[in-house]
């Protein structure tokens, strides 16, 4: 599981955990029949159902603005009224998603959280941005993505590993989610690696890393 | 940018971001290191349960074993990591906080933790607490059962099994500690040898004799199976922990039973039963040990062919000589035959408990040929190792060596090659006894 995925589900369970009135955590998925390993271990770790939108490697990707639109289906038929996310991916890194569904759904959205408080319907959420924090309170619903210091995910223990095999798991393919337009938007237009590291230099000692730090223009 | 790529990508990229690091959970590494063994013929929950031990393990690096056993000290973490996940139990009942699962379960659970880096070390820190549990759960009373199982599934208490003496060792039915009763109360004396994690347990799983040999029809109901408070500062009660080649970092001990008093209560069943209680557990121990075996084979195996592949010699890699790859690939078929016998008769043994058409002399065979074939895989891929690293592999950094010395464990114990020859002669081509 992406890791800001994982951070995701364990805030979740966590909400539960302090008393607030959580009353069901979905996990969904969206991709091959190995997917559905990622859901099991999300309900190991605490959430109840999982939903499986099965789409082939054979078949053409979902885009970010795809998957929204697939959530946005989604957080309509299971009447949800806050959203998870991870930040970004970890192959494209594209951190696209969460925001697309928030403009989708017109909800309010709270992206890089490190910390969430929720009180009644009222939702504040700390993120960290350079040089400082940044608060940021709004009403439910809404969409918050998560980032690495929010909390740290748990182990699926064993006894709830073996309880998350019972729990409920709907497949669905895109075919469920009529009039979804999800026609590839994105074109990859080139690829390039970065160029080799050069090798460092080695210095005698700290006067002559200082000259050479100016030499170089760093001083 | 198509998705193979991108994996490589982020495994390059996770490197460079920490090279000398094991994998950790956050480290953004979605490909797990490279893993040798075939894993067509697992059931599901098998994998579920190898990847889910495997994340736990993955916590402890291998510098973590090298400075246990170098100091000699108690994993006490890396039990603590395993119990408060619930792994403990994994083959104790769901009613006492178990998981159910069987033997088969069980076994690769502890191949994934030698596999691990871990070692033998690591299986030896838990290992009476899958194993010896077993019988407690099964005979024990229901009070006996309510006020231990939890605890030591969740950590709280630890156990160690007190079977072997030094004058009994394969000849159990010999064994002299005895247990006698005296009101409330049963007191012991004698000696036991070779007892893991005496030092750190709280409970003992004990076979004493409680008449003797001479008073009963047959020798074997002359012994009784206890599951006794371990306090050292309790009078009656001295452990003595022996220096040792491999596991350095998991206690074994002699300990010395002077008129130790137990409650009554430590009874598990009846007096008399205890000989065939075990008995029902042997099997079950000699599985769990082919799968402690496998693991380090599979681990010892897999880093040599890592080194073959990255060590050059000559402007080549030294794996490219068939004189490094043959023994190699040798040692993984061997492991492989292993790895099938094991889980073959892990299969039995939880078959048999509810299709009486298995019979427990096919378990036992079973069972005992899968100890001794997987003891010997893994010893001939751990020497292996030490040999394809050539003088690295005597250093304590490359891990092989330690492993090395630990792969004679299942060599020797539960019971020796020779024993295990003994039996098959006997059982299976009815041949004379010869001892």
């Amino acid at each position: 599981m992406n890791p800001f995925d994982e951070l995701s589900i364990e805030e979740a369970v966590r909400l539960r955990e302090r008393k607030l009135p959580v009353e069901e955590i979905v996990t969904v998925t969206a991709g091959p029949a190995k997917s559905q390993d990622i859901l099991r271990t999300a309900m190991a770790m605490g959430a109840d159902k999982g939903i499986h939108v099965q789409i082939d490697d054979k078949e053409p990707q979902l885009e970010p603005l795809g998957v929204a639109k697939l959530l946005k289906a989604v957080v309509e038929q299971q009447k949800s009224n806050l959203v998870i996310l991870g930040k970004q991916a970890i192959d494209d890194d594209a951190a696209q998603t969460g925001q697309m569904l928030a403009g989708l759904l017109g909800w309010s959205q709270a992206t890089q959280a490190s910390k969430v408080v929720v009180e009644g319907d009222v939702v504040t959420v700390t993120k960290e941005v350079d040089g400082g924090v940044e608060t940021l309170k709004a009403k439910l619903p809404m969409i918050i993505t998560t980032d690495l210091r929010l909390n740290e995910p748990r182990y699926a223990s064993l006894p709830n590993i073996m309880k998350a095999k019972k729990k409920p798991l709907e497949k669905k393919t895109l075919k469920d989610f009529e009039g979804l337009d999800l026609k590839q938007r994105l074109k990859t237009v080139k690829v390039t690696e970065p160029p080799p590291r050069e090798g460092g230099v080695k210095v005698e000692d700290v006067d002559g890393m200082i000259s050479k730090l100016k030499e170089l223009g760093a001083l | 940018m198509p998705p193979t790529l991108a994996r490589a990508a982020i495994r390059t990229l996770t490197r460079l971001r920490c090279p000398h690091q094991p994998s950790s959970r956050h480290a953004f590494s979605t490909s797990p290191s490279r893993r040798i063994m075939e894993l067509t013929g697992f059931t599901e929950t098998q994998l579920t349960v190898r990847e889910a031990v495997s994340a736990i393990c993955s916590q402890f690096p291998s510098s973590y074993w090298q400075e246990h056993d170098a100091s000699e000290t108690d994993p006490k973490e890396f039990h603590a990591a395993l119990a408060s996940s619930g792994f403990l139990g994994i083959a104790l009942p769901e009613s006492l906080g178990g998981s159910g699962l069987g033997i088969s379960e069980a076994t690769i659970m502890m191949q994934t933790i030698a596999e691990s880096g871990a070692g033998m070390a690591g299986a030896q820190s838990i290992h009476a607490n899958v194993y010896a549990t077993q019988p407690l759960a099964r005979f024990g009373s229901k009070e006996q059962v309510e006020e231990t199982i939890p605890k030591i599934i969740d950590g709280t208490y630890r156990t160690c099994f007190g079977v072997t003496e030094p004058d009994a060792g394969l000849d159990t039915l010999r064994l002299r500690t005895t247990a006698k009763r005296d009101g409330d109360d049963y007191v012991i004396s004698g000696q036991k040898i070779w007892i893991t994690c005496a030092q750190v347990a709280s409970r003992m799983i004990l076979l004493a004799r409680t008449s003797p040999a001479s008073s009963v029809p047959k020798p074997s109901q002359a012994l009784s199976l206890f599951c006794i408070p371990l306090s050292k500062s309790s009078p009656g009660l001295e452990l003595r922990r022996i220096k040792k080649m491999g596991g350095r970092a998991v206690d074994a001990n002699e300990v010395f039973f002077d008129n130790y008093r137990v409650p009554a209560s430590s009874l598990i069943g009846k007096e008399g039963h205890g000989f065939k209680i075990i008995l029902h557990g042997m099997n079950a121990e000699r599985c769990l040990l082919a799968g402690e075996a496998l693991g380090l084979g599979y681990a010892a195996l897999s880093r040599a062919a890592s080194y073959a592949r990255e060590r050059n010699v000559f402007g080549r890699p030294i794996g490219q000589n068939q004189g490094i790859a043959h023994p190699l690939a040798e040692c993984y078929m061997h492991l492989e035959a292993a790895k099938l016998a094991t889980y073959h008769a892990a299969r039995l043994y939880d078959a048999s408990q509810t299709d009486e058409s298995i019979k427990q002399d096919a378990v036992g065979i079973a069972a005992n040929s899968a100890k001794f074939l997987a003891a010997e895989a893994a010893f001939k891929a751990c020497e292996r190792a030490v040999l394809a690293h050539g003088g690295m592999g005597y250093a304590v950094e490359y891990d092989v060596e330690r492993w090395f010395r630990e792969c004679l464990v299942p060599r020797i114990a539960p019971v020796s090659r020779e024993m295990v020859l003994n039996f098959v002669g006997e059982r299976v081509l009815g041949l004379p006894r010869s001892y």
